[in-house]
């Protein structure tokens, strides 16, 4: 007996040893174990930190652009025009508006650039040598359009000088902002030694001055003059999208969900839908693009482009994410809401309509703003039904040319002045995520602000609701 | 403008119909004290319902016949051997003229002599088509409208049959979205079909060599489309991009669900979730700009040849975007895991990170499986990141540090902006749509199937 109590007391102890001389080890795993949880953390958050610290940076220089000021002269000897037409009494509507664009032809065929070139000498210092070519390269293509378009409003401007905001060219841009190294070669340049001396005397005299760039949210996407392009167009491409997608997807996926959670028979059938479903949500967005070509543009024959083609599609694509948050939310109500509605002698349709269905309002709501935030920025289910064609245009109606914001971002960035459209193009991305967050902060406030209203319990609108 | 016209009318009729719906369900319960089945909501919406019907249909039959029959009556006004004289864009033309001229715009150059004769009647007829068929339409409402007033008594069901008709609506709703998977298997079957008319199967699944040429070349030559390159560039990428998402997705989950204090979790977990919702078009910006030049130098410093747009530069940010995605599935599935489990190995002694390896993950792998595969197959059809930045080269090799191409970025090189599906060079976008799609529901069927298995384990 003496014997055993220290044995097993021994064995205790040396277990006790063990145990403590194992513990420094366990414990390092421990912490070594945590701080890759730690470090998980910090390496995800700093992707994200990564992410908008580098499109801020690029893109927020975007937002300030370069403008000339410039006294433009209309001058009589350079511009040779007959009067603008006059209406005449009896003159049909066609036949005015030829006779209009005849004169705008005319006016368009004259040479606005010699007006560009006399306006920008006049701001050069009065012996600056400069060829007519290189001048030209400092101010923006579009510069001539804007001043002829001027005059087409105003005939009367013939002889008079007006001082006018034109934009600088992205190359006198990319100048300024040092965009592009200053020591690099004349052959490495964009402009001559003579524009990039006259662009520093004109920084220096107050011609060139940088200021707010509305042109990015007022113009429409350009070619022959970059600093020019904005996202008009696409904006509104994407908000005729967005407005297809709101009327179609909402309803459809709300009683889709509302039928497959609350009517549907349990059955084979609707597993299969519910798998279904599921699928679809999961389904790449590109093949959607691939259903959008094949059936509504090369069986359904929908024009290309337009806006009302992609609506449909990312319809197609958004109603899952709706269908599946509505069946959640409609799942979430309490059974005894429903009991009681039935209890009071309403049908099931009256139970779903008026009872369960304005409980789930926050949620399903937020569902919907999510799902259009996702499908304002997808990309590539447009591609293929032609969205990504160059439109210099806003889209007037659903049906007319246009592209979408995303589309906008992937046309820019393969644009060759890299130097000036990196920029633009972070400043598209800024412009596209300040929505999303705009649509997400919406679905925040409006969800925390209807269901506080639903937990204070109905007010007068649904409390005189009755079968 | 007709169109706002017609609408107007259509919703005045609608308003009248349920008024009297309204009015007359309600005046049996005076008269004589027969309760009413329904309440008057129901006879109103039944009404109307009667009324909407057969006046939509009336306006649904001139949408679709109504421009042949304006097309003919003013082919019919310009005289027989003027139109014989025509060819069909003359006659076309001719047509529009007549059109403006009735639609009081006018038209520019000499009026035929016919012209002015043939836009005025051709601008009666329009109006008087336009009143007839508002007309029609507001008769055939009228008339249904009528028909059904007659039948409204206490005891008619009016509350059943609008609900019928809900629910029917409800239903035909719900079966777009099988029509979706049935548009999308058929579409991509049929013209998958036609292009293993042009090229063997054998070629695409088992070819080795990507080498589409244009339709403008040599005829019946239409290059080579082998589907083995892109389809190890496709794996490559999503290996490295899984490579990269499920350690900090993981331990992300981990950490934030087995020891971050709730206050950190509540910060941290929504902004660990922001990726999720940024455009991939965004990640696509941000790969080739800032993410592959720091490759290509950092390769520079220990001497490895990385390309600035090769597969390890679209895997990475593909890993970077895949993140949250592992990371709050995950996360959901650990915290599903009994606590009985996790205390069980407390009691004993083990330490925490014991009780996450030994206990936890085992007990939640099937789980995390199902989500990661559900990654993988987010990772296979992603599409705008590898179109920047992966490189298109679809060249068959196993170096990641070069450019690679993907089936995706196929389909978007192959069909974008092609509409004239005629030749293989754009048909093979659906073939290789086609695999995209097998692949992703596959995986998706498999992923779903193993979590759902793993919820019922635990409920």
């Amino acid at each position: 007996m003496t014997d055993i109590i220290p044995t097993g007391h021994r064995a205790t102890l040396e277990r006790a040893k063990l145990i403590r001389a194992g513990l420094g080890r366990r414990h390092l795993q421990e912490r070594l174990f945590k701080g890759f949880g730690m470090a998980a953390i910090a390496l995800a958050l700093g992707f994200v930190a990564l992410l908008f610290a580098d499109v801020l940076t690029k893109g927020l220089p975007a937002f300030t652009q370069s403008n000339l000021r410039l006294s433009v002269t209309y001058d009589p000897e350079v511009i040779g025009v007959d009067p603008a037409p006059v209406r005449a009494a009896g003159q049909s509507d066609a036949d005015f508006r030829a006779a209009n664009l005849k004169w705008q032809r005319d006016v368009a065929l004259l040479n606005w650039n010699k007006v560009v070139e006399a306006s920008l000498r006049a701001a050069a210092p009065a012996d600056y040598e400069i060829d007519s070519r290189q001048i030209l390269t400092i101010a923006e293509t579009n510069a001539r359009h804007q001043i002829r378009d001027l005059f087409v409003a105003d005939p009367s401007l013939l002889g008079k000088t007006v001082t006018v905001d034109v934009l600088a060219s992205a190359n006198a841009d990319n100048w300024i902002k040092g965009n592009i190294d200053r020591e690099l070669g004349d052959a490495q340049q964009q402009l001559s030694p003579a524009a990039r001396g006259l662009i520093d005397q004109f920084k220096a005299n107050g011609t060139i001055s940088s200021g707010f760039s509305r042109s990015i949210f007022t113009n429409v996407d350009s070619r022959a003059a970059p600093a020019a392009a904005g996202l008009a167009g696409a904006f509104m491409g994407s908000f005729y999208m967005m407005l297809v997608v709101i009327i179609l997807a909402v309803p459809i996926g709300v009683a889709s969900a509302i039928y497959l959670e609350e009517f549907a028979p349990k059955s084979r059938l609707t597993d299969l839908i519910e798998v279904n479903i599921n699928n679809l949500a999961a389904v790449p967005s590109i093949v959607f693009g691939l259903l959008g070509a094949a059936v509504f543009i090369n069986y359904l024959h929908l024009p290309l482009s337009a806006p009302l083609v992609g609506g449909l599609v990312l319809t197609l694509m958004t109603l899952p994410t709706i269908i599946i948050a509505t069946r959640g939310a409609l799942q979430g109500v309490s059974p005894a809401l429903r009991q009681a509605a039935l209890g009071m002698g309403a049908s099931r349709t009256q139970m779903v309509f008026h009872h369960v269905l304005p409980v789930t309002f926050p949620s399903i709501l937020t569902a919907t703003i999510i799902g259009v935030a996702q499908a304002l920025g997808e990309t590539a289910p447009l591609l293929l039904i032609g969205m990504n064609a160059f439109v210099a245009s806003v889209p007037a109606t659903p049906l007319d040319q246009a592209t979408a914001l995303p589309v906008q971002i992937y046309l820019w960035q393969a644009n060759e002045n890299r130097n000036f459209f990196e920029a633009r193009t972070s400043a598209a991305i800024l412009v596209l995520l300040g929505f999303m967050i705009l649509l997400n902060a919406i679905a925040i406030f409006l969800r925390t602000r209807l269901e506080k209203r639903i937990r204070e319990g109905p007010r007068n609108g649904h409390a005189r609701r009755q079968g | 403008m007709n169109s706002f016209i017609i609408a107007g009318l259509l919703l005045v009729l609608l308003g009248v119909a349920y008024q009297i719906g309204w009015t007359k369900s309600r005046g049996p319960v005076t008269t004589n004290g027969v309760k009413v089945h329904s309440r008057p909501q129901y006879h109103g919406s039944l009404l109307a319902i009667w009324t909407l019907v057969p006046a939509v249909i009336v306006l649904g039959l001139w949408a679709y016949f109504g421009g042949d029959i304006t097309r003919s009556f003013t082919v019919a006004q310009i005289p027989t051997d003027v139109v014989t004289s025509l060819d069909q864009m003359g006659l076309n033309g001719a047509i529009q003229r007549i059109q403006q001229i009735a639609s009081g715009y006018g038209v520019t150059g000499e009026l035929a002599p016919y012209e002015q004769a043939a836009g005025d009647s051709l601008r009666s007829f329009q109006l008087l088509t336009f009143l007839c068929v508002i007309a029609a339409a507001a008769a055939a409402g009228i008339g249904a409208l009528l028909y059904a007033r007659s039948r409204i008594t206490p005891c008619l069901r009016a509350r059943n049959m609008v609900e019928q008709v809900v629910t029917v609506l409800l239903l035909a709703c719900s079966a777009i979205a099988i029509l979706t998977t049935v548009g999308i298997v058929a579409s991509l079957v049929t013209e998958a079909y036609r292009f293993f008319t042009f090229i063997s199967p054998l070629d695409f699944f088992f070819g080795t060599v990507w080498n589409p040429k244009f339709s403008s070349t040599v005829a019946g030559d239409y290059g080579q489309y082998g589907l083995l390159p892109l389809l190890t560039g496709t794996l490559m990428i999503s290996i490295i991009a899984m490579l990269v998402a499920v350690p900090v997705g993981l331990m992300a989950a981990i950490y934030l669900s087995q020891y971050a204090p709730r206050k950190v979790r509540a910060v941290v977990k929504p902004v660990i979730e922001i990726p999720a919702g940024i455009p991939t078009i965004v990640y696509g910006f941000f790969a080739p700009v800032t993410v592959g030049p720091f490759l290509r130098d950092v390769g520079g410093l220990v001497g490895l040849p990385i390309s600035a747009t090769s597969a390890l530069t679209a895997g990475i940010v593909m890993g970077i975007m895949i993140i949250p995605f592992i990371s709050s599935l995950s996360d959901d599935i650990l915290n599903q895991v009994p606590l009985a489990l996790r205390d069980g190995a407390f009691g004993p002694g083990a330490t925490q990170s014991e009780t996450i390896r030994n206990v936890l993950l085992p007990a939640a792998l099937p789980g995390i499986v199902g989500a990661f595969l559900l990654a993988v197959s987010r990772a296979i059809g992603e599409t705008m990141i590898v179109v920047l930045a992966a490189g298109n080269s679809p060249v068959l090799r196993g170096n990641p540090l070069e450019p690679v191409s993907t089936i995706t970025v196929s389909i978007v090189n192959q069909l974008t902006g092609d509409t004239d599906f005629a030749g293989p060079q754009s048909l093979v976008g659906f073939a290789l749509g086609l695999t995209l799609f097998v692949m992703t529901l596959c995986l998706n069927v498999f992923a779903l199937y193993i979590v759902r298995r793993f919820r019922e384990q635990y409920e």
